[in-house]
């Protein structure tokens, strides 16, 4: 029986070409049809040390990670016991690994897999510049039922610049996989796609890619900041297109320069972003604080790892929504979004970027290190609800305009630098209207609701979350973790039970009367979320009126939250 | 964006200024930085509105408020970063960072280095007293180690002061200058050599603590003035400095360093950046 989803895990020391043989799957499946999703796990280990790719392939679009393995190849299995809690493997899984490389480890056959072996090594070996991990990619390939044309075009356009000693050798190898794969072939292999995709409909992005694009398309051509990991790969798609775009993007001597470089380019009317990670957010807060405080726009992409302090830079969490919703010192409004899937980080940063224009105010977006370095097949992503453009002062001589001047919906005309007339000082300290210091109870008053006000009245349409499904119960939710409570409600309706799905893509300012009309009918919600102090519940139960009965699945990272759990969790909250 | 090419025009230096009254003690040193400033963009015939003056905090980087041109008073230490922001942003504007040594050389110091090594054309002027005095009179990383009239260092601060036209020139500033605003012509006309010499010029202002530092008011006699003979050779001028003891004025150095560069023309478009992820 050909199934529907397919997922497949490649393990192995780093270096070993676990990522390389993974994406070169994901690519392969997309060319022959189907959709897919492959996260990562490394260690944190410069190079060697142990790494995984996890893909999912599937007939329909990939979201989140399956409950289980089908099909583990091991290339070796160095270090593989820090994944096993990320290898699910049940009795109708299959463990594909080489002889050579030592008995399977004990943890991963207790649920009774089937094993087989794959002698990479010596099948490598007996090829001319053979590699491991080519042999790797031929089998899982043929277990999958992959097209053999699909997979030659994916090496071709990946080896192609390294000469034809060395394609010759990759298509080797994998014609020796999928030889091999004809051995163990055990009912894996995908269904074929139901329909062929039109031509140019499909992407193979990244989330951290995906990010970078939308900011450019909002409009960004200003970027200075710090290498970070995970966000350092939104920074490297950037700097060569941003040149291509006639911008600019400056490595900063440290997070407390590139927002402040940040808040000068926007200063002067070029959209500025910075995209960092928690203990570089950590370092940005006073920085946002002047932006919000001079009305200065600025996006910060925060690619959410497992904190506080370094915690796990490699891992994922959701666990910066507190800093990002109030870090801030002072009464400090400003604007929060979170993509909830991986072509939605293009849509949202888009959105960021276009609210911190429209509306002068620093804009944070939460993106997360799975989402952010996941990779996937998906239909072409959307762009972002049209915002007003950044509104622009241009004065008379007459000597009458004032920078900060409370306006009908609070946003003031910004003049920018070269404008006559317009001349003003931005200014961290309060000021009144016109932009002058000033320690007045009544001005500080009018500033602080005018720059709270702002954000309040504007009207930010339908796409402040997704809402899908109906039905007495509701999963609320936001970010990453999104993918798997859509599969999860998917299943569940599959199963006849009606429930609603709520993912948050607006997180400040709050849209209580929003949420109230989403949750019409909701007598009972489950909260998910991925972070060990239930930050995102605790967000809700500050700013929205919920049903009495609220329970909230939450686990911090880095193991992914699954579907499977997630429909248990909601199906345990039912009424006997 | 509006982008004007930058105008030449007939302005007096009182266009400069503008009605707020600073904050400064009487006879404070930065009164003279703040006339210096008006002269020499009158002077340069530099339109207000193409001006920008970006700030940290501390008395000194009061500054933007009392000029009529674009300012941005940010946050401790951070004023040079926001103007590289803002001029790599808008390389027609010119644009002048200025503040405190504490702003500049204590919570700030990281950015003094990486700026100079950076070359961004801007122009830095640190009004140095050698003393924190919005907070009151600390010591900062220019006051002697023998200081002892801070409640929060009794004894002294202990610690040898930064040299820092020193750490401009081997971190890599283009120009660097040494002024007194005891003497404002000679600050007038260094200003106007600053703001027209290519990438990042550091003017180094004695400008005395009338309050906290009263003994400074003897600096002009110990001032030397045109002490510097200008030199284009940084090994020639950090030789001069081996036996600099701060109270050298004139120009120091001025480099030929490459200026960081600004963005270049666009060759793409965003249908060309989708295009890249179609399977």
């Amino acid at each position: 029986m050909a199934s529907a989803s397919l997922s497949i895990a490649f393990t192995g020391s780093g270096g070993a070409g676990v990522m390389t043989a993974g994406q070169m799957l994901l690519a392969a499946a997309g060319r022959a049809g189907h959709y897919g999703l492959m996260t990562r796990s490394m260690g944190p280990q410069i190079r060697g040390g142990e790494s995984a790719a996890f893909l999912r392939l599937a007939r329909h679009p990939v979201g989140a990670p399956d409950d289980r393995i089908d099909l583990l190849v091991a290339i070796d299995w160095e270090n593989v016991t820090r994944f096993l809690a990320e290898l699910p493997m049940d009795a109708g899984g299959l463990i594909l690994a080489d002889p050579a490389q030592g008995a399977v480890p004990e943890g991963l056959v207790a649920h009774g897999p089937t094993v087989g072996d794959l002698p990479l090594k010596e099948t490598a070996k007996s090829i001319d510049g053979g590699r491991a991990n080519m042999v790797a990619l031929g089998a899982a390939a043929g277990i999958a039922g992959i097209d053999r044309a699909a997979v030659d075009a994916v090496v071709n356009r990946a080896l192609g610049r390294k000469g034809e000693a060395a394609l010759t050798a990759a298509r080797a190898a994998i014609e020796a996989g999928f030889a091999q794969a004809r051995e163990h072939e055990n009912g894996h292999a995908l269904a074929p796609p139901e329909t062929a995709p039109a031509e140019g409909t499909r992407w193979n992005v990244s989330g951290n890619e995906a990010t970078g694009l939308g900011a450019l398309a909002g409009g960004v051509r200003f970027v200075a900041a710090y290498p970070i990991t995970p966000a350092t790969d939104v920074l490297e798609y950037l700097a060569p297109r941003l040149e291509k775009l006639g911008g600019n993007l400056v490595q900063a001597e440290d997070e407390l320069a590139s927002i402040n470089m940040v808040l000068g380019a926007g200063y002067g009317g070029v959209p500025a972003l910075t995209a960092t990670a928690g203990p570089g957010f950590a370092l940005m807060t006073e920085g946002i604080g002047l932006g919000i405080a001079t009305e200065t726009p600025a996006v910060v992409v925060d690619v959410m790892r497992g904190g506080p302090s370094t915690g796990i830079p490699t891992k994922s969490e959701q666990a910066d929504l507190d800093i990002a919703l109030s870090g801030m010192h002072g009464d400090a409004p400003h604007v929060v979004v979170a993509p909830n899937a991986i072509a939605d980080c293009r849509a949202t940063t888009e959105w960021a970027v276009r609210l911190a224009e429209a509306l002068q105010v620093p804009t944070v977006v939460l993106s997360d290190q799975f989402m952010g370095q996941a990779r996937a097949v998906l239909d072409a992503p959307g762009a972002a609800p049209d915002v007003p453009a950044r509104r622009t002062a241009a004065p008379d001589d007459a000597g009458t305009y004032r920078r900060f001047a409370v306006t009908g919906d609070f946003v003031s005309p910004m003049a920018l630098p070269g404008t006559p007339n317009g001349m003003y000082t931005a200014d961290g300290l309060e000021h009144d209207a016109s932009g002058a210091p000033s320690t007045l109870p009544e001005v500080h008053a009018e500033q602080l609701h005018k720059r709270r006000r702002k954000l309040e009245v504007f009207d930010y349409g339908a796409f402040w979350a997704d809402v899908e499904g109906d039905g007495p119960a509701a999963i609320i939710t936001w970010g990453s973790v999104t993918g798997a409570v859509r599969e999860a409600a998917d299943r569940l309706r599959a199963d006849g039970h009606a429930v609603r799905v709520i993912s948050l893509r607006l997180l400040l300012p709050a849209q209580p009367e929003r949420l109230a009309a989403a949750l019409e009918g909701v007598d009972r919600v489950l909260v998910v979320e991925q972070t060990e102090g239930a930050q995102f519940h605790r967000y809700l139960r500050a700013w929205y009126d919920l049903p009495a009965d609220v329970r909230c699945l939450n686990r911090p990272g880095p193991l992914a939250l699954r579907p499977g759990e997630i429909a248990d969790a909601l199906k345990e909250g039912a009424a006997p | 964006m509006t982008a004007p090419d930058t105008r030449t025009v007939t302005r007096e230096a009182k266009h400069y200024k503008s009605d707020v009254k600073p904050v400064w003690c009487p006879g404070c040193g930065d009164f003279a930085v703040l006339t210096a400033i008006t002269k020499a963009l009158a002077q340069m015939g530099i339109a207000q509105e193409d001006t920008a003056v970006v700030t940290g905090i501390g008395c000194a980087a009061r500054l933007p408020g009392y000029l009529n041109v674009y300012g941005l008073h940010g946050i401790h230490g951070r004023a040079l970063p926001a103007a590289t922001g803002l001029k790599l942003a808008r390389p027609e504007l010119t644009v002048l960072a200025a503040g405190g040594d504490g702003d500049g050389f204590s919570i700030g110091g990281n950015h003094f280095l990486h700026a100079c090594r950076r070359n961004v054309d801007l122009v830095y002027i640190v009004m140095d007293n050698e003393v924190y005095g919005m907070t009151k009179g600390q010591a900062s990383p220019t006051t002697e180690p023998d200081w002892s009239e801070s409640r929060l260092t009794p004894q002294g601060p202990g610690v040898e002061p930064f040299h820092p036209l020193s750490l401009a020139l081997i971190s890599g500033a283009n120009w660097i200058g040494r002024a007194f605003t005891g003497d404002p012509q000679t600050l007038t006309h260094m200003l106007v050599e600053a703001v027209n010499h290519p990438g990042l010029a550091f003017l180094h202002v004695l400008s005395p603590c009338v309050t906290y530092r009263p003994e400074q008011k003897d600096w002009k006699k110990t001032v030397r003035r045109e002490a510097f003979t200008p030199t284009e050779d940084p090994v020639e001028a950090q030789r001069v400095l081996e036996t600099d003891d701060g109270f050298n004025a004139g120009v120091l150095y001025h480099g030929r360093r490459p200026v960081y560069a600004p963005a270049p023309e666009a060759t793409a478009g965003m249908a060309d950046l989708d295009r890249e992820f179609v399977l």
